[in-house]
């Protein structure tokens, strides 16, 4: 049963609507337009080489990395007590933590936004116990605020994962050679649950890095993230040149750091899943 | 394998309920063979005139939104889209024009246009009042809260007072807020001067730690909430805002502002250009620019229709001031030869920190 | 005891963390004021309202039809796809797999923003064709990879078989490879249809037209400031989620939990890939 050609529409389709357009952001990036006809340039990745958008380009690493740490020294102990063995309900547990990822992220985000408004929910309840106002909305706190809530499920989940498919009597071998808890946890558990670990990593970092919306919404109007410049040269400033050689560059971070985690995981033993 | 079965079969009855339940409530009912793309400033119209002229015509309205002129015009000019009426302001009308881009209109499909009080007719974006209707007007000023501000508020310089750190709201809008830096150093808010702008910029760069944030349509309910104590608005949102908050009080600063016109305008894109003429001349209709007005609060230059304003409104000073007295106001003019200065200025304001 | 009570209160407080925001949207969408922080009597007046919202109620007609439609094209083409690579000789094979992730390894806004380019260079309209084929764009290879490897773990002789006891070809499709198959078209199916019902980011570049999904609606909404009507749409969608996924678990309670995890990590910006080896 020979049928490869079965494939061939989709690998057309594939062409049409994956290949071209790559290839279309590829062209406009390293093109300009002028009086004469197309020319090739550099101009728009010279234009990035400046202190404002690189500033723009570290400011979303960094804020990415901030939302990275953050949801997994808040994620891995939640996972790790969810997977021990003393809590029964752990179906229920779990679906409670899937749950509010079946909500349209827009609205999670858009319910921050009003929970941090000076005049909020959150504000009116602490100044009703007496205590100082929070005032973050609009500031890079939020932005990493609204990520975390997004994300931290992603983090959760692989590494509960991973976690629960440890064998209990591992642990116990390594208690019963005199390992204290926290030995047993250093040599023995984390190692075990870091492809979870490199997961979950993966899977808040990458969102983070490359989302416009929640810092659209939370960050107020300007370029907290190198989404909010690549959507206003598009949808505000006309510039395809400059938001194409924005976008690759964004592709070759991502490309980057895929490769990394890959190599990381391959080192580590394999499929994570 | 047979419960996935079934579970697939409940999951494609449920889909098919929704969606007919969708279409139910979508309106979508009603068999129309035309139907016009409008594309207008977002909260700028009763929306219930749009399916009034859908039942008078049977022509069916798609209606969407866009936040400033530049976010228009660079939707309509990367193509792809079939927009019938557009409601751009007076720069970008000259703009337009200059670039081809809208068909003249037929007046004789607009007789409506009778009740436009001539003062909003021939102004400079389209001299020969051959491709414009005029739709709403107002100014640009300062909006702000009387319970956080307690001195008089008659300079642009207020915004670059440090006792407001967090509670100033900038605009959105490139144009607009260049304005208001230029018009604070004293130079023209049409200015072609590099150094000019760049100096706009560095004043903007330097407001920017007291700038809550840039704001484009919910300056509106941050303004209604208290949630700033100073914000750049246009005038019409003075009037929406203070119908709900009684303690907002707007001014225009005396180094001068912005004077502004938005008008209707059919682009070349447009398929159904008598289609879109009869929408024009439905929303010049004096009943239904009274509706619009006292809808969004803007102010209207149908001299009939504002006759029959509510008297409240009419008589606001906000909404329709004396123009003797905007002398200090300038109109925008088209700098679209200069536009990439404007471009990267507004980048580099946005992108700093 | 202390460290069972603390890890309570842990659980309770990370959980009161991903609860308490949308509780308040509930809440709030049956405030009587439209301030947000005091509470000034109960009315349902934000969901007539809702229901009376023409751009709220086009876009679910709009969201559900391009879900529906999406989902069911790129699982037929995804189908006839999955046969055809499942027996390519392995270089091609490895070629075509690799052009399948691109979709689901790059960064939402790279995809919307390189299609919407596209059509405008093909000097198409943006509208609901537009977001149509995108959304089908990114949902076939999600629908492959569930299928190949159910094709993968099929005995490679059953076709055989049923060709030499005398069924045509078509007829062996039908009756023996699409039920060995069907647990992982009905994954990509269901996968396919909430990527589409949730996307935001591609649909935004690829629209136009006044056509918009209710996740483009609501990011207006959102950039216009509090809107008690975006609560009474949360509260609505929180439940019929929440439905969902009880009648999905009561009905699958012998299924493993984990699966559930790796269509979910498909969901948000779908840069990971679902999980292959799982059944329905």
């Amino acid at each position: 049963m020979k049928r490869q050609w079965l494939a061939a529409p989709y690998i057309v389709w594939m062409i049409i609507f994956i290949v071209v357009p790559m290839l279309l952001i590829l062209f406009y990036s390293f093109t300009e337009q002028t009086e004469y006809g197309i020319r090739l340039t550099l101009d728009h990745f010279r234009r990035f080489i400046d202190p404002i958008y690189i500033n723009v380009l570290l400011r979303s690493l960094l804020l990415a990395l901030a939302c990275t740490v953050i949801c997994l020294l808040l994620g891995y102990p939640m996972a790790a007590i969810l997977a021990s063995r003393e809590y029964s309900r752990k179906k229920i547990m779990y679906m409670l933590i899937v749950l509010p990822m079946w909500m349209n992220f827009l609205l999670r985000t858009y319910a921050w936004l009003t929970l941090l408004e000076r005049n909020g929910v959150i504000n009116s309840a602490l100044s009703m116990l007496g205590l100082p106002s929070l005032d973050i909305l609009y500031t890079n706190e939020a932005v990493v605020l609204g990520m975390v809530y997004n994300f931290l499920p992603f983090m959760i989940l692989p590494i509960y994962s991973v976690l629960s498919k440890i064998d209990q009597s591992v642990i116990e071998a390594a208690q019963d050679l005199g390992g204290d808890n926290f030995t047993v946890f250093r040599r023995v558990v984390f190692p075990l649950s870091l492809p979870g670990v490199i997961s979950g990593i993966t899977m808040v970092f990458m969102p983070a890095v490359t989302t416009f919306v929640i810092s659209r919404l939370l960050g107020g109007g300007q370029f907290t993230l190198i989404g909010n410049l690549i959507e206003q040269q598009f949808l505000s400033s006309g510039d395809w040149g400059f938001g194409s050689a924005l976008s690759v560059i964004m592709m070759l971070f991502i490309l980057a750091s895929m490769g990394i985690m890959n190599k990381y995981e391959q080192e580590n033993g394999g499929a994570l899943w | 394998m047979k419960e996935a079965r079934k579970m697939a079969a409940i999951f494609l009855i449920l889909v098919m309920i929704f969606s007919l339940a969708a279409c139910g409530g979508g309106g979508g009912g009603q068999k129309v063979s035309t139907t016009i793309n409008v594309f207008n400033w977002g909260d700028y119209i009763d929306e219930s005139v749009l399916t009034d002229f859908e039942k008078e015509y049977g022509i069916k309205v798609n209606y969407d939104y866009f936040a400033t002129n530049e976010e228009m015009y660079v939707k309509l000019k990367s193509g792809g889209t079939d927009y019938d009426v557009l409601f751009p302001s007076d720069y970008m009308i000259a703009r337009l024009i200059k670039e081809d881009m809208l068909h003249k209109l037929d007046f004789n499909n607009i007789p409506n246009i009778e009740h436009i009080d001539d003062r909003f007719k021939n102004l400079d974006y389209d001299p020969n009042n051959e491709y414009s209707v005029p739709y709403m007007w107002g100014t640009v000023g300062i909006a702000y809260n009387t319970t956080m501000v307690d001195e008089p508020v008659d300079s642009w310089n207020i915004l670059w007072d440090p006792k407001y750190e967090g509670n100033i709201l900038m605009m959105d809008s490139q144009r607009d807020s260049i304005a208001v830096a230029l018009k604070k150093l004293g130079y023209s808010l049409n200015s072609r001067n590099e150094a000019e702008l760049e100096q706009a910029k560095e004043e903007l760069i330097k407001q920017k730690p007291l700038v809550l944030s840039y704001v484009g349509d919910e300056v509106k309910d941050k303004m209604i909430g208290g949630e700033a104590a100073l914000a750049v608005v246009y005038s019409g949102e003075v009037i929406a805002i203070r119908w709900e908050n009684p303690d907002i009080a707007y001014s225009i600063p005396k180094e001068g502002s912005n004077l502004w016109f938005d008008a209707m305008v059919i682009p070349k894109t447009s398929q159904n250009k008598e289609a879109a003429e009869k929408f024009i001349d439905f929303m010049t209709r004096p009943e239904i620019a009274v509706r619009n007005a006292e809808y969004v609060g803007y102010s209207i230059p149908n001299t009939t229709a504002i006759e029959m304003l509510d008297e409240e409104l009419r008589n606001d000073e906000v909404a329709y001031p004396d123009l003797d007295s905007l002398d200090n106001c300038e109109v925008f003019e088209d700098v679209s030869d200069v536009i990439e200065v404007y471009n990267r200025i507004w980048d580099q304001v946005k992108a700093a920190h | 005891m202390v460290m069972r009570f603390l890890k309570r209160a842990y659980v309770f407080l990370i959980f009161a963390f991903l609860y308490a925001p949308i509780l308040v949207l509930i809440v709030f969408s049956f405030n009587e004021s439209k301030s947000r922080a005091k509470w000034e009597g109960f009315t349902l007046k934000w969901y007539y309202e809702l229901f009376q919202d023409r751009h709220i109620m086009s876009a679910l007609y709009y969201t559900l039809l391009i879900a529906v439609l999406s989902s069911i094209i790129a699982t037929i083409i995804g189908i006839i796809a999955s046969l055809g690579i499942y027996q390519m000789r392995k270089v091609p094979q490895g070629l075509v797999l690799n052009l399948n992730y691109i979709p689901i390894l790059n960064p939402d806004i790279v995809t919307g923003i390189s299609l919407m380019v596209l059509f405008i260079f093909m000097k198409m309209n943006l509208g609901f064709a537009t977001m149509l084929l995108a959304h089908i764009t990114f949902n076939i290879p999600y629908v492959i990879l569930s299928i190949l490897p159910k094709l993968k773990q099929m005995n490679k002789h059953l076709y055989e078989a049923a060709l030499d006891l005398g069924a045509t070809p078509a007829e062996a499709f039908w009756k023996v490879i699409l039920p060995e198959i069907m647990p992982g078209v009905i994954t990509g199916f269901l996968l396919a249809f909430t990527l589409s019902l949730d996307d935001f980011v591609i649909s935004f570049f690829t629209t136009g037209s006044g056509v918009s999904n209710l996740s483009i609606v609501i990011f207006g909404m959102a950039r216009r400031g509090i809107s008690p009507k975006i609560n009474a749409l949360s509260t609505l969608m929180f439940v019929s989620v929440l439905t969902l996924l009880i009648i999905v678990n009561i009905r699958m309670s012998k299924d493993n939990p984990e699966r559930r995890v790796k269509s979910e990590r498909s969901k948000e910006n779908g840069r990971y890939l679902p999980d292959l080896g799982h059944d329905i």
